[in-house]
């Protein structure tokens, strides 16, 4: 699906970072895919964050917080925008990464796994190649509960080779 | 609305003289409505009695909610007289599949050789639909589901009427993988239709010392059950779907311990048990028969 038939995302795609509705993060419940998402990303030491239907990340693990510099019981929610702003991501080439070119973006805008290296900063500036890759969870109900993102740390070899 | 159990072991029947008391029929749970409708909660062993002793006072037109298509919920399907009657118009609700019909689900089960007639030859008008997420009206009731923690698709549901909510999760098991404790409240599954419900209906399979032994079998435990109706902030918890390895005798132990975690509402818990009704309307709710 495109973008614009999203009816939670704008159409901002050619902002930096993805735009989403102005509402403040909502407190309800967490659709069931979020929850599993949830407790997978809270048992793996692998950075995870999870993205809910509106584009804001509603949670990220501990192996997250080294990259975030703060758990995130003490963060709480975030729009799309800020978490793009938080990671500063680049190309591997060192350009300015569009959130709509970043796999969470795509994953969000068009409803399908990506996968690519980019650089991303940590709290205190230190830059890191990553992989990431994110994907959309759907219920069995059809609906896009949110999105996953993993990042994984590019070897030295990897990385030079 | 008024609420009856017909069944309310968990997995498989359980019928003889050390089950009597709280009864040994799989799911089942009948609501009646201030509108006349009907609305019948699972298709367990229970809905077999349900449909000999009511059929005379059914409207026309009933409701069957399946939380999901577990034997014990769905046994007694081919056994509910107005199926069979070609004056009756059932709709039957449960959970969304990607892959497969509602329809086509539930005759994999009413179908030779499991059983000897075909889904598509009873001669009452059936109707298929997938569980609400959004809330839709029955007569005077809101009806909405959501998908529940358990083995395979699986759905809660929650009924309104007259500022009155009754919430069904027979099947759960909120705790796998996380802490109830320390989780917060929106992040538990079932929460988003139990919170602050008048009336929850909660699975409370395992004593506590026998949950160890089947994590990840999609059912709770004791403390699980409490914890998760604290945390909803519900008024009042009917323990269900017992284990069918516990007696009368035992189920009396069940109730204690839970009451012990919640010593200053234990007249708030009770165990569920065959004929036991419940009315809940604007005067309040009036468990009865428990």
């Amino acid at each position: 699906m495109r973008a614009e038939h999203l009816p939670i995302a704008s159409a901002v795609a050619d902002g930096h970072y993805l735009d989403v509705d102005s509402e403040a993060p909502a407190t309800g419940a967490k659709p069931l895919p979020l929850i599993l998402a949830r407790e997978l990303a809270s048992n793996l030491a692998t950075p995870m964050f999870v993205i809910d239907a509106r584009g804001y990340l509603v949670y990220y693990n501990d192996a997250a917080a080294q990259l975030i510099g703060k758990p995130f019981g003490e963060k709480g929610e975030i729009s799309a925008a800020e978490f793009g702003a938080l990671l500063n991501m680049k190309t591997v080439e060192g350009e300015p990464l569009r959130r709509r070119d970043s796999p969470s973006g795509i994953a969000f805008m068009q409803r399908r796994p990506a996968h690519r290296r980019l650089y991303a900063s940590g709290y205190d500036g230190t830059e890191w190649l990553l992989h990431a890759t994110a994907y959309p969870l759907f219920g069995t109900n059809g609906e896009m509960s949110g999105v996953v993102s993993v990042f994984w740390p590019v070897g030295d070899e990897e990385a030079t080779s | 609305m008024d609420v009856r159990v017909w069944g309310c072991r968990g997995s498989v029947a359980a019928p003889g003289p050390t089950t009597v008391k709280y009864g040994g029929n799989t799911s089942c749970v009948e609501v009646r409505l201030a509108s006349g409708q009907v609305l019948v909660l699972d298709a367990g062993t229970g809905i077999r009695p349900l449909g000999v002793v009511t059929q005379s006072s059914l409207c026309p037109e009933l409701h069957i909610l399946l939380t999901h298509l577990h034997l014990d919920h769905l046994q007694g399907l081919g056994f509910f007289r107005p199926l069979f009657d070609p004056e009756m118009r059932i709709h039957i609700w449960g959970p969304p599949s990607p892959v497969q019909p509602l329809a086509e689900r539930i005759a994999m089960y009413l179908s030779p050789p499991l059983f000897p007639v075909r889904l598509e030859e009873v001669p009452s008008q059936v109707t298929f639909h997938d569980a609400p997420s959004e809330g839709v009206t029955i007569g005077s009731a809101t009806v909405r589901s959501c998908l529940v923690l358990h083995q395979g698709p699986t759905v809660g549901y929650r009924i309104e009427e007259d500022g009155r909510s009754l919430v069904y999760l027979p099947d759960h098991e909120p705790s796998l993988g996380t802490d109830l404790r320390s989780v917060p409240a929106e992040w538990m599954s079932g929460y988003e239709i139990a919170h602050e419900a008048d009336v929850l209906f909660h699975d409370a399979q395992y004593r506590d010392h026998e949950y160890g032994a089947h994590v990840g079998w999609g059912h709770s435990g004791i403390a699980h059950a409490m914890e998760f109706a604290d945390k909803a902030g519900v008024q009042n918890l009917v323990l269900f779907h017992h284990d069918p390895y516990h007696d009368d005798v035992e189920l009396e132990e069940v109730l204690k311990e839970a009451r012990q975690l919640w010593p200053a509402a234990e007249d708030r818990v009770c165990l569920a048990n065959e004929g036991m009704t419940i009315e809940m309307g604007t005067r309040g709710v009036r468990v009865l028969g428990c």
